[in-house]
């Protein structure tokens, strides 16, 4: 390991208003290394790259760039010194051709007029030379997000990128397309490309990297070589504790049929067809988790069976009532609590205080709405009431819900969804995007809903997250249920595989 | 733009044009009137399709823009304004009089564009918001102005309004306007020239050029264009005076092109509708310019109306009462806006401020 | 406008909580009236004026006089319901540029309703019975005139801030034509488009005898607090304000968002048509075209400068009656056109929206959050 440092940074501090997201932080890539980022949501892993990519200014600290000290002023800057960027959510312009995305910002013209043409060709030639196949004409929303990654990638390489930063680029991508992903990275590193790899996925980084830097609440941990660590000593690492990986929970003991949905068919935004006719039940006292990447029809089925969208044909049935098509108050008032998916969006007000959010679903009802006007007193109790038993760690009831950390604002949406009398729970994402305490402690909540008798399901991309809290896994790919087996009988590879779209009776 | 709008479009500048043609062709042959309708309806088609246009750049860079009504009166007022002073003040011809407030007008829309800019861009004032200051801004300030210069004692122009240097003269394009009959449509003034010119140039501009790419890759994904070094707020900026200026010469056309005069609130609520034009046209240029038509159609049947009155049939008596056929435009932006004639798909990024 | 989510506790703190956001709220607005009134100033010099003279003639006009106040207390009453109508409607997350045409339609009706009705209905009505009849059809006829836009954005997505400039359009062309036409006042020295005037059974009493304010000033302070009640103390007003903050996690809660959103607007409208009504039965007892010309824009004016809050839009619709009345005087005394107060109004309500700007002049630092008022075509 004598190879060049290409890229190096030194000191890095960088303060947001109430985070210190980046406090001293030193890091260094090798050439043609795979260099794995790893650390919780929050711990500083993409402000430090968004600091490399000329995003964001530090602070303080100091950049080198192949021992040449830079000082990026835009991302134009780090382009030019050879460094391109794949963002979390991508940076493509969805009614844009995957040519016009590639040459954004790197325009090619002939006589004043975008030279479309020689793009293309370009493209073609780079998809080939690397092993990336895409279609420089067709346009980028009508393209799986695989294959969006891929013209992100192309992207990079289309302006000369010597060094790739990857910012967490498997969690929209199934087993099987994230293996393909390290194909193509270690491809890349063979002609000559150095690879800064983001993620919290503690396999991943055993698999591909080089080397493996750990942050923790915007400082580095240390740097390690993946033939000496482990998961357990890595997620210790991360964390800043030990951390135990498996959810404590007893046998399940199911009764009757809560929720029950027969050929249900739902559109999309766009009026494409989603769920394409989906049946399955949930019975009390058991945890049926929906598995399945991204995008396959789950944010439509979880929408319709919650009457935020409209059913295009099929039945579901609450607690033996046919609940089709309703609106969402009837639905809730049959027992049904929700945990959306985006929480920011559906879930809170955001400019609400806690209090008003914690009877966001029942102000209208006893003790909250007495003949249509709001008694602040039965407001007040019932916020300090959960407050105290959730542990939302708030100043006041009475501070806007904005203020609250990722992790509390989603225990105040589990408060308030978990303290009324429920036969559903429906679970959607319920830990995206949050630190390991606040999901421990909302998995440990699930598990004692199922365990007094409550029917949950659960949606979840997090393959771990699914195994970890299901009875029964359903996996959905492209709007449909391929599979449905007990959790106890299945594994991950043979859920990979279905996640992917291979049926059952194929395998 | 698809076929089903270009469709109803057609359908109803049809209907508009034919409720002229049934009651004027006892008088005049119907080539006559369908000729003079459409030379009137792309007349008075030209603020609406340079508000649209106006609409189309800021929108197509994420900027919400209804203060095009405020702009166009502003430029209105300030384009005839430098024209008199021009011509009475500095004793200059008509003609150099005219082409200066053109580029006053111009000015004074860009000006305005730029405020719009700094509003939304620099301090993210909710866009809305700030276009309603322009236009209050608009009205307050030529209000003020017109009072304070023409029609108070001790004023410049002592109290009375002095003699305007006229309109903008009548272009032949050669050889198409010699056509008999049909060459009316091609004798038209500037202005309305210079907007069918525009939409063109807007179209390339838009779909072709480095600029165009750019300018809706800040308003379709801004944080995507950051990312790959194209400055956003300099492409927001330019797109929102760029749009000013063609609305500052869609004002141009109220006082230099149309009539010789400045009245307040004169532009009653062309700029709203070239809003909703631009909507309609699903914000490209020529979807615009075809829906401008339709409220020109609309504005021209109303001229039209006039010059029949008295062979008016009893049974379309009803159109008689000018103020039915004045709603025509605003009921027809409602029912546009429903989208039940195809839906409207607004930038992804409109209306939003970019933060970095 | 942010602070006043921050519903204080029922506790004994609630006086110090209730206080802090007000003051917190009241710097910025202070600092714009106080801004624009300098531009205002330099673009009356800039005219050829004397700034100093413009602004002690205003003073004397608004406030000089008991005469002067009554006067800006009778411009204040249909300001302080127009300015609640734009500001319910904000706190529903709907814009209302439609006040001016809804004012118009309520001031017609109740027109029609105070001369015509005893006619119909071949009686003398009595007072107790014809004014509420004329104040209440003025106001359904409002709130009819935003229920079209309303529900026009609740179910087809039709954006309410075109929607109700086309209905201001409307409006106005079909006032023009019914006084014009059918609701002409026939006596044959009338050359103007207006009513008949209204029966003395319609008719809102002055409050003292020899003064113009009358009991719809009143009015207008208690609707101003009936407002404030209904927004922070029921549940209807928490859907209003749930829908306004959120649609979608309104939606998700169970809140029909969609009725939610024509109810604000049509509430929205019946307070700019009680803005008209007023005007008809309380002051000049019939209405004649053109007088409302330019409230709907004050209104909003009025509603951002009160920060959307019912206290603060009755403070701004005070100050803001003050100015216009004032500016007969100041035109009478320095011959600048009464206009410049729209300017200075304009620049107001720039100041107020672009509060970055007097932050960045006068070093405030931001306390609160920005507040989303309004949301593109899509929203």
């Amino acid at each position: 390991m004598t190879a060049n440092i290409v890229l190096k940074a030194k000191g890095i501090t960088r303060q947001f208003p109430g985070v210190l997201a980046n406090d001293r932080v030193d890091f260094d890539l090798r050439e043609g290394e795979i260099h794995a980022l790893l650390g919780e949501n929050g711990a500083g892993k993409t402000t430090l790259m968004n600091i490399l990519y000329g995003l964001y200014r530090a602070d303080s600290g100091e950049v080198y760039r192949g021992g040449q000290r830079v000082a990026f002023h835009s991302p134009k800057d780090a382009i030019k010194r050879g460094i391109g960027m794949v963002h979390q959510h991508f940076m493509l312009v969805p009614v844009f051709t995957v040519s016009e995305n590639i040459m954004l910002g790197a325009e090619t013209t002939r006589r004043g007029t975008l030279d479309r043409k020689a793009v293309a060709a370009h493209v073609r030639e780079l998809s080939h030379q690397y092993g990336l196949d895409v279609d420089p004409l067709t346009v980028v929303g009508d393209l799986p997000v695989g294959i969006q990654q891929r013209v992100e990638i192309v992207k990079a390489l289309y302006r000369n990128a010597e060094i790739l930063i990857l910012d967490e680029p498997t969690a929209v991508l199934t087993p099987q397309e994230a293996e393909d992903l390290f194909r193509i990275m270690r491809e890349l590193t063979q002609r000559g490309v150095s690879i800064i790899f983001i993620t919290h996925k503690l396999k991943e980084v055993l698999t591909v990297a080089d080397r493996i830097t750990v942050m923790r609440a915007g400082k580095v941990v240390g740097t390690v070589q993946p033939q000496e660590t482990n998961e357990a000593k890595l997620a210790a690492m991360m964390v800043g504790r030990e951390v135990i990986l498996k959810v404590a929970k007893g046998e399940a003991s199911p009764g009757e049929n809560i929720l029950q949905v027969k050929d249900l068919q739902v559109d999309d935004r766009r009026g494409l067809e989603a769920v394409r006719g989906v049946s399955f039940h949930v019975r009390t006292g058991e945890v049926l988790g929906i598995a399945g990447v991204q995008g396959n029809g789950q944010t439509e089925l979880v929408e319709a069976l919650t009457g935020l969208r409209p059913i295009h044909a099929g039945k579901v049935l609450m607690n033996s009532h046919e609940v089709t098509g309703k609106p969402p108050r009837p639905i809730i008032e049959t027992g049904m609590a929700h945990i959306p998916e985006d929480r920011q969006r559906h879930g809170l007000v955001l400019s609400y205080p806690v209090a008003d959010n914690l009877m966001l679903c029942t102000y209208y009802l006893p003790p909250f709405g007495v003949r249509g006007v709001i008694q602040p007193r039965a407001v007040d109790v019932n916020a300090r009431k959960l407050v105290e038993n959730f542990d939302i760690r708030t100043p006041s009831p009475y501070v806007p819900t904005s203020k609250l950390s990722g992790g509390n604002q989603q225990k105040v949406i589990v408060a308030r969804e978990l303290s009324r009398p429920i036969k559903l729970l429906i679970a959607n994402q319920p830990t995206r995007g949050l630190d390991v305490g606040s999901i421990e402690y909302i998995h440990k909540e699930i598990i004692i809903m199922r365990d007094r008798g409550v029917a949950v399901l659960l949606v979840s991309a997090e393959l771990d997250e699914i195994m970890a809290l299901s009875d029964r896994i359903a996996v959905m790919y492209r709007g449909q249920i391929v599979a449905t087996v007990a959790a106890a009988e299945v594994t991950r590879e043979l859920l990979g595989l279905w996640m992917a779209g291979a049926t059952p009776d194929k395998v | 733009m698809d076929w089903r709008r270009f469709g109803f479009i057609a359908f109803i500048i049809t209907i508009l044009f034919s409720v002229v043609v049934l009651i004027g062709k006892a008088e005049i042959s119907p080539v006559v009137i369908v000729t003079s309708m459409l030379a009137t309806t792309i007349a008075v088609a030209t603020p609406l399709t340079l508000g649209a246009l106006c609409g189309v750049y800021c929108e197509r860079a994420g900027v919400v823009n209804i203060g095009i009504e405020g702009m166009m009166l502003a430029a209105a007022f300030f384009g005839w304004l430098t024209a008199i002073y021009m011509n009475t003040v500095f004793g200059l011809a008509p003609m150099p009089s005219l082409l200066g407030g053109v580029a006053a007008a111009i000015l004074t829309g860009g000006l305005l564009g730029l405020f719009h800019a700094v509003l939304s861009v620099t301090f993210k004032v909710d866009q809305i918001i700030g276009g309603t200051v322009i236009n209050i801004l608009a009205v307050g300030i030529t209000g003020f102005l017109n009072r304070q210069l023409f029609f108070e004692k001790g004023s410049i122009f002592g109290g009375n309004v002095p003699h305007a240097p006229g309109v903008l003269p009548r272009i032949q394009i050669p050889l198409l306007a010699d056509i008999p009959v049909v060459g009316r449509i091609f004798d038209q003034q500037p202005i309305t020239f210079a907007a069918i010119l525009l939409v063109i140039i807007t179209h390339f501009v838009l779909f072709y050029t480095r600029w165009g790419l750019r300018t809706r890759s800040v308003g379709e994904h801004p944080r995507a264009a950051d990312t790959v070094g194209i400055d956003v707020y300099f492409m927001r900026y330019a797109n929102v005076i760029i749009g000013g200026m063609l609305a500052g010469l869609g004002g141009a056309y109220f006082t230099l092109e149309s009539v010789p005069s400045f009245e307040p609130l004169m532009t009653n609520g062309r700029g709203f509708i070239a809003l909703a034009a631009m909507i309609f046209g699903n914000w490209t240029p020529f979807g615009a310019w075809a829906a401008a038509l339709v409220f020109g159609a609309a504005q021209a049947l109303q001229i039209n109306l006039q010059f029949f009155r008295e062979s008016i049939p009893p049974q379309w008596a009803f159109l008689q009462i000018s103020y039915v056929v004045g709603l025509a435009p605003y009921l027809l932006t409602m029912i546009i806006l429903t989208g039940i004639i195809g839906k409207n798909i607004p930038p992804a990024a409109d209306g939003q401020p970019y933060e970095k | 406008m942010q602070s006043s989510e921050e519903r204080t506790s029922p506790q004994t703190k609630s006086i110090m909580r209730f206080l802090r956001p007000t003051l917190n709220a009241l710097g910025v607005p202070l600092l714009a009236v106080l801004t624009a009134m300098i531009v205002g100033g330099l673009i009356i010099a800039f005219a050829g004026g004397d700034p100093f003279m413009a602004y002690i003639g205003l003073f004397q006009g608004a406030l000089g006089s008991p005469r002067a106040l009554s006067e800006t207390a009778v411009w204040a009453s249909p300001y302080i319901f127009a300015g609640l109508a734009v500001a319910l409607a904000f706190r529903g997350g709907l814009f209302n540029i439609g006040a001016e045409g809804q004012l118009a339609f309520g001031a017609v009706m109740a027109a029609l309703i105070g001369y015509a009705l005893p006619g119909w209905l071949h009686i003398d009505l009595p007072a107790f019975i014809h004014i509420p009849l004329a104040v209440g059809f003025g106001a359904l006829a409002g709130a009819l005139w935003a229920a079209i836009p309303g529900a026009l954005k609740a179910y087809t997505g039709g954006h309410e801030v075109i929607n109700t400039i086309m209905m201001n359009y409307i409006a106005l062309n079909l006032t023009s034509f019914l006084l014009n036409g059918p609701m002409r006042d026939p006596n044959p020295l009338n050359v103007i488009a207006r009513t008949p005037g209204i029966a003395e059974s319609a008719r809102i009493p002055p409050i003292f005898s020899g003064f113009r304010v009358h009991w719809g000033f009143i009015l207008a302070l208690l609707v101003a607090l009936a407002v404030w009640w209904l927004l922070w103390k029921t549940t209807l007003g928490f859907e209003i304000r749930t829908v306004g903050a959120n649609p979608d996690a309104a939606k998700y809660a169970g809140i029909d968002t969609k009725r939610t959103i024509v109810l604000t607007m049509a509430l929205s409208g019946l307070l700019a048509g009680l803005a008209g009504t007023i005007e008809v039965t309380a002051l000049n007892y019939r209405h004649e075209l053109g007088f409302s010309i330019g409230y709907g824009f004050d209104a909003i004016a009025i509603a951002l400068l009160g920060k959307t809050h019912p206290l603060g839009v009755v403070l701004a619709a005070l100050l803001f009656a003050a100015m216009r009345n004032g500016g007969t005087r100041m035109q009478f005394l320095t011959q600048i056109p009464v206009d410049i107060i729209s300017v200075i109004q304009a620049l107001i309500l720039l100041f107020v929206a672009a509060d970055a700007i007097i932050r960045y002049i006068y070093r405030i630092r931001a306390r609160e959050e920005r507040v989303v008022l309004t949301r593109g075509w899509g929203g």
